[in-house]
């Protein structure tokens, strides 16, 4: 089809058995350069944004982390890695990044099993399917700072219904969101009532690609029990969905900032300071932006190493 | 097929609802707070539904405090604006990465799946400090610039266009339509359901945004709905929970209710990232 452009140059780059005209050639290589034109122009509006609001950002926060540079200030020193030694020595950024990982280690687990259970329990039997998944899906659709501020009501030391619930079974319930040990669990949860229903829905669309001849397959082994027909054949076929939900939910659970912004503001003494909070407190209260630009190298690096877990655990996954 | 009233069945249905216990709370309990006077919140006993109806008292206060429809505005403005250019960005070059080939597509493609790591948190300094130099902070610019491009939505609009079939362009171009006006005028129109999941992703995703307009944005006039609940709970002189559920319940509002309305396409809209394994 001599109009169809994207074919042509995969064309002229096999070599022809019959030795091609130069006439022939040259319009070869005229539509290829025609080629290049429109797909550079089409994309280069696009290109050139991720250039200039991605990928030199990133860089600049690269050559940011090795400099003093405070915000507003007149001059700039290189300092090598200095900002990576005081991030070493710094009990602060320690505690917001232990923080962070712990609050993961919370919400990952149980809202990849809460989503899971809810996906299956929905799927097995039709009654009250549309309702239940409308009912968890909700909060995934809810304005999450508002939601917090609800949370905050509800989780109020005197007012809230969880301590007022509490009272009669003779339990005092902790101030959730300002005491040490429970604001960042309280902080947790708030993060797996929201996760838990996108999981759900991840899950329910996993469950309908495990074909059903499995399941019958499994029965005709003496596969009985709902059990072993879970252990058989939908475990399995949830591996690749339940890899990528953790995967998710892990970058999410990192980026955890609107409810420490609006609720506790990292407190009490740095009980629920997250990283990005951290980032946020250091570059743009402190102004200490070389030091905050450290810090995201260190984000920037959790990130790069789930995914490269993530793409590992796929691999192995695929030869399997 | 009916199999009757089984343990099986009544402990599903015990658990689900539970669950949905849970998942309904803050909304039932946040809209009964709205509507009870001070004093009944504080009472300290609990009650469900309010014995004295507070609840024109406690919206009108809302309002009064906060600019809470100039939030809403905002919130529309900015993501009307991000979702237009992000379309009008991503859409010839997902094209042009799926039906055309030209040298050094693979390296846009390559650049595609970088960015798709990077997410606002890493880029904000920069971009901060770029906008304070051409004195853009405090914005709609500022709000919308940085997310004119959505990688994610080159990544999704790729896929999708590979499935349109290679003919229907061929004849496109046969009837003399150049490059550009197959894009706007076959490719969008074979593609609006992606462009619908697209733009409900892009919407709740910017509609629910804090972090980067906690950062740029210094005035109320300009805050959207999650920075707006920010500078609501700072104006608080006193805990006064009335009122202030009832800003939540306003500013929650917009997108549950269209959720309700629209529920497939919303999910699929927000499931969106989840197609990419």
């Amino acid at each position: 089809m001599p109009s169809d452009l994207a074919a042509l140059p995969r064309l002229a780059a096999t070599s022809d058995p019959v030795p091609a005209s130069p006439a022939l050639r040259r319009a070869r290589r005229v539509r290829a350069v025609g080629a290049a034109l429109t797909g550079w122009g089409l994309s280069l509006p696009a290109g050139l944004l991720m250039l200039a609001i991605i990928l030199i950002p990133t860089l600049s926060a690269a050559v940011l982390a090795v400099t003093d540079y405070q915000l507003g200030a007149r001059s700039v020193r290189f300092v090598a890695g200095q900002n990576f030694a005081e991030l070493w020595n710094d009990r602060v950024f320690w505690r917001a990044f232990t923080n962070t990982l712990v609050y993961t280690l919370m919400t990952v687990p149980t809202s990849v099993a809460l989503g899971l259970g809810a996906a299956l329990l929905i799927e097995s039997d039709p009654l009250g399917r549309t309702t239940f998944r409308t009912i968890y899906f909700l909060p995934v659709t809810a304005l999450l700072v508002a939601m917090a501020t609800v949370w905050e009501f509800i989780l109020h030391p005197q007012l809230g219904l969880v301590n007022q619930l509490l009272r009669p079974l003779g339990i005092i319930g902790p101030d959730w969101l300002s005491h040490p040990d429970w604001v960042l669990t309280s902080l947790a949860f708030i993060f797996v009532w929201q996760q838990t229903g996108y999981n759900m829905i991840l899950f329910l669309a996993g469950l309908k690609a495990v074909p059903s001849e499995l399941y019958q397959a499994a029965r005709v082994d003496g596969a009985d029990r709902a059990i072993d027909r879970f252990v058989m054949v939908t475990w399995p076929g949830l591996a690749a969905t339940t890899l990528f939900v953790v995967l998710i939910t892990t970058l999410y659970s990192f980026r955890v900032f609107d409810t420490v912004a609006a609720l506790t503001q990292g407190g009490p003494a740095n009980a629920s300071n997250v990283l990005l909070y951290n980032i946020y407190r250091e570059g743009f209260v402190y102004l200490r932006t070389g030091y905050a630009s450290a810090m995201v190298l260190v984000f920037l690096a959790m990130i790069l190493v789930v995914v490269l877990l993530q793409m590992r655990a796929s691999r192995a996954r695929g030869r399997a | 097929m009916t199999r009757g009233w089984s343990a099986g069945r009544i402990a599903r249905l015990a658990v689900l609802t539970a669950g949905a216990a849970v998942m309904l709370m803050p909304f039932l309990w946040g809209f009964i707070a709205s509507l009870k006077p001070a004093a009944e919140i504080w009472s300290g006993r609990i009650t469900f539904w309010p014995e004295q109806m507070h609840a024109v008292e406690n919206y009108t206060e809302a309002f009064r405090r906060a600019p809470l429809g100039r939030f809403l505005l905002n919130g529309v403005i900015v993501c009307a604006g991000i979702l237009l250019f992000q379309l009008l960005f991503a859409i010839p070059c997902a094209y042009a990465l799926s039906k055309t080939r030209f040298r050094g597509r693979t390296l846009i493609f390559g650049a595609v799946l970088v960015c798709l790591l990077i997410p606002i948190h890493v880029t904000a300094i920069p971009l901060y400090i770029g906008f304070a130099r051409v004195g853009l902070l405090n914005t709609y610019a500022a709000l919308i610039a940085p997310f004119t491009i959505s990688v994610f939505g080159i990544f999704l609009f790729r896929q999708f266009f590979s499935a349109i079939p290679d003919d229907l362009i061929a004849a496109a171009r046969v009837d003399g339509f150049s490059e550009w006006a197959i894009v706007w005028r076959v490719v969008v129109p074979a593609s609006w359901p992606a462009i619908t999941a697209f733009a409900i992703f892009s919407v709740t995703n910017h509609w629910n945004d804090l972090f980067w307009p906690f950062i740029v944005i210094q005035s109320t006039d300009l805050a959207p709905p999650a920075l707006g609940v920010i500078y609501f709970r700072r104006d608080e002189t006193g805990v006064d929970f009335g009122p202030m559920m009832a800003a939540t319940m306003i500013v929650t509002a917009p997108l549950v209710v269209a959720f309700l309305f629209a529920q497939r396409r919303f999910i699929d809209g927000i499931t969106l990232s989840g197609v990419k394994g």
